[in-house]
């Protein structure tokens, strides 16, 4: 049984359904990300764990207990806010002690508390100061030490990095991450920066529109998108979405990918999904990931099914690490990622390695996958 | 006039238009301060000069003996009615009834601003639009009808001191007033504060969810530090207007030795007995006004405070 059950969800604005059942599970130990575009409903869905905000309908249940019905403070969550949510009047150390005063526990014990959790997160020589007096990334660090020094069963954190400049957040993302690994809690977190998901994650809620689009680990939201919504919002460079047809001969299926003013690519498609055989002659989506996309030395040389043809590059990009290589299939920008050395200049013709086994399918009517 | 209106522009005897310009407002505002301020010079002069002074010198000339008798007598001898004793008695009820109706209204104010910004319910704006409402109701057309209701209370008072010994001050004039001024003063101070707790970040109320305080705690330890601006502002304001008050105190505590200090001064001015002693008045009149001057001294500087800097963001 699941540490965290998210069961049939439902949440109601007067008519406006803002979360439309929702279905998710974690684990004990878990990182559960909650990623989607603004509006998508999942800082709602997060305030409904806490208990911030009211469910229409369904259950949640922590440890095998609903908690829906339960006053926030009996859930056993502890909170960290985008804002930090400091309380202003007091110390820092009043601040982390706060939830454990308003629980009755001995001032000994608080203190104890407040000294093992400020070695921690090393804000130990913070702890008489308000928090007007410190920087984004203390006040960041106070909210987490006000969250553990609870010790509970489950933490919620709502997009907990994104006040905090480029940098700092890498370093925090990092803490965090060591965090949940030295602490082993369930953590529950939000955030619309895919590369927070992808690299916290355990466990990974695509959501828009108050739907769950797909969930999963990171490396199945990554590689087998379910449609075409989560394999565009996920990965930096954004996921090459190009519209393609099914072509085939006596020896099996190929996508072909057309092209302005010269002739189209067509490329052969060995131990191709099932599904495909049903499009062949019809308009695909064709989804091949920038890293799928490259100059044919660089290519994965142990993949199945590697296709080569000859592109016209428009754009390069170098990004120190890579360099980026813009050409055009199908009427869309098409982005390739090359080695930082590759040898390529704009405006000539070169020849590109598709790696078609990591590549993905989607009907355009359905936006769906093809399987 | 046609100075002030052109624009900046160097002339022959090399003092530039801009400068006159600087001349003239600040002669003009000059001018309106000194003609604001003079009917208090005019107070505070009188009040140390003796009768003959007065009668004999003009009323613009500091006083050629300044003495304090004027105010020894103010507060402890000067006729009120038929009473000579001062308005010492009458201070202190000005102060018995300011400092609860201060409290309990701004408290109060403060209460409803919560509520009506952090545990929103059905019906929340015509709520607040009926009590800003009262804000605007004339105070005249509420003298009769809340005399009627200080009488049910008084006589209810009556019974509960036949039935239990003690009337738990009800009827009594002062705890009315604190009552009237409580009531017509609650408008304001809910106003006041829901307009500050609407800016007040409710991640901090979430939060003092989430470490379980319940809304009293959350009112006490989180809302209440947080709102020294407001709370000193709605103070001040609530302060000076239930001090000032005339109307109420005079319709419902306007004879014998519950006056508030506003209608003893108005009495202790038109004693017809004998010599009007200007002095006197004048500094009867000051001593009415110096608790307003010392709360906007006192707390006037916690107006520029920003306190919530740092609660939020970075």
């Amino acid at each position: 049984m699941a540490f965290l059950e998210i069961d049939g969800l439902k949440k109601r604005f007067g008519n406006v359904e803002i979360l439309k059942g929702i279905n998710v599970e974690l684990e004990k130990g878990g990182f559960l990300v909650l990623v989607g575009p603004s509006g998508c409903g999942k800082s709602t869905l997060l305030n409904t764990i806490a208990g911030l905000e009211n469910i229409t309908e369904g259950e949640i249940r922590v440890d095998g207990r609903a908690i829906n019905d339960l006053h926030p403070s009996k859930r056993d969550i502890a909170m960290v806010f985008q804002s930090y949510a400091l309380y202003p009047n007091m110390t820092v150390a009043g601040n982390i002690s706060f939830g454990m005063e308003m629980r009755g526990v001995p001032a000994e014990e608080r203190q104890k508390a407040i000294d093992k959790v400020a070695k921690v997160l090393q804000i130990g020589h913070l702890l008489q100061r308000k928090p007007s007096q410190l920087s984004g990334g203390q006040r960041q660090r106070v909210a987490m030490g006000r969250a553990l020094v609870r010790d509970p069963k489950l933490f919620l954190f709502d997009e907990p990095l994104s006040n905090l400049d480029a940098k700092l957040r890498v370093d925090m993302r990092i803490e965090i991450k060591r965090l949940h690994a030295n602490t082993g809690t369930t953590i529950v977190y939000v955030t619309h920066d895919q590369i927070e998901a992808m690299t916290l994650a355990t466990k990974i809620a695509v959501m828009r529109d108050g739907e769950v689009q797909q969930f999963g680990t990171p490396a199945e939201i990554y590689n087998n998108p379910t449609n075409i919504f989560v394999a565009d919002f996920m990965g930096s460079p954004a996921m090459n979405l190009v519209p393609a047809t099914i072509g085939g001969n006596g020896s099996g299926l190929s996508v072909v990918l057309q092209r302005d003013g010269r002739e189209p690519i067509s490329l052969p498609l060995a131990g191709a999904t099932p599904g495909l055989s049903a499009f062949q002659g019809k308009p695909v989506i064709f989804g091949v990931r920038p890293e799928a996309l490259t100059d044919p030395e660089g290519a994965e040389r142990n993949a199945s099914s590697i296709a080569t043809a000859d592109c016209h590059i428009e754009v390069i990009e170098p990004a120190g690490s890579d360099t980026f290589a813009v050409t055009n299939l199908g009427g869309k920008a098409v982005v390739a990622r090359l080695r930082a050395d590759a040898k390529i200049q704009p405006g000539t013709v070169t020849p590109l390695a598709f790696n078609l086994t990591k590549a993905v399918f989607f009907d355009p009517a359905t936006e769906k996958r093809i399987l | 006039m046609s100075t002030v209106a052109s624009p900046a522009r160097p002339t022959s005897s090399g003092i530039s238009g801009r400068t006159i310009n600087r001349i003239v407002i600040y002669g003009l505002l000059a001018l309106f301060a000194i003609f604001y301020l003079m009917p208090l010079f005019v107070m505070l002069v009188t009040s140390f000069k003796t009768m003959d002074e007065i009668q004999n010198g003009n009323m613009l000339a500091l006083p050629q003996a300044p003495t304090f008798d004027p105010w020894w007598k103010a507060w402890g001898e000067a006729c009120v009615g038929l009473t000579c004793a001062g308005i010492k008695g009458y201070f202190w009820n000005s102060i018995k009834m300011v400092v609860p109706a201060v409290l309990i209204s701004t408290l109060l104010g403060a209460l409803n601003g919560y509520v009506l910004t952090k545990w929103r319910f059905r019906g929340h704006t015509l709520v607040f639009a009926m009590m800003l409402f009262a804000c605007f109701i004339p105070f005249q057309s509420v003298l009769l009808p809340m005399a009627t209701i200080l009488g049910s209370i008084g006589r209810f008072g009556v019974t509960l001191q036949n039935a239990t010994g003690f009337n738990f001050g009800l009827g009594n004039s002062t705890v009315n007033l604190v009552f009237v001024h409580v009531v017509y003063g609650l408008g304001f101070t809910t106003l006041f504060f829901r307009n500050y707790y609407e800016a007040f970040p409710t991640e901090l109320i979430k939060a003092a969810q989430v470490d379980g305080a319940s809304f009293f705690q959350i009112f006490r330890r989180i809302m209440l530090p947080n709102s020294m601006p407001i709370f000193v502002v709605t103070v001040i304001y609530q302060f000076t207007n239930i001090w000032n008050d005339f109307l109420f105190a005079s319709a419902y505590a306007g004879t014998g030795d519950v006056m508030p200090m506003t209608v003893a001064l108005n009495n202790v001015v038109n004693t017809s007995t004998g010599v009007v002693e200007y002095n006197v008045n004048m500094a009867a009149a000051m001593i009415a006004a110096l608790p307003t001057l010392l709360v906007y001294v006192v707390a006037g500087r916690y107006f520029v405070r920003g306190l919530m800097a740092g609660a939020v963001k970075g």
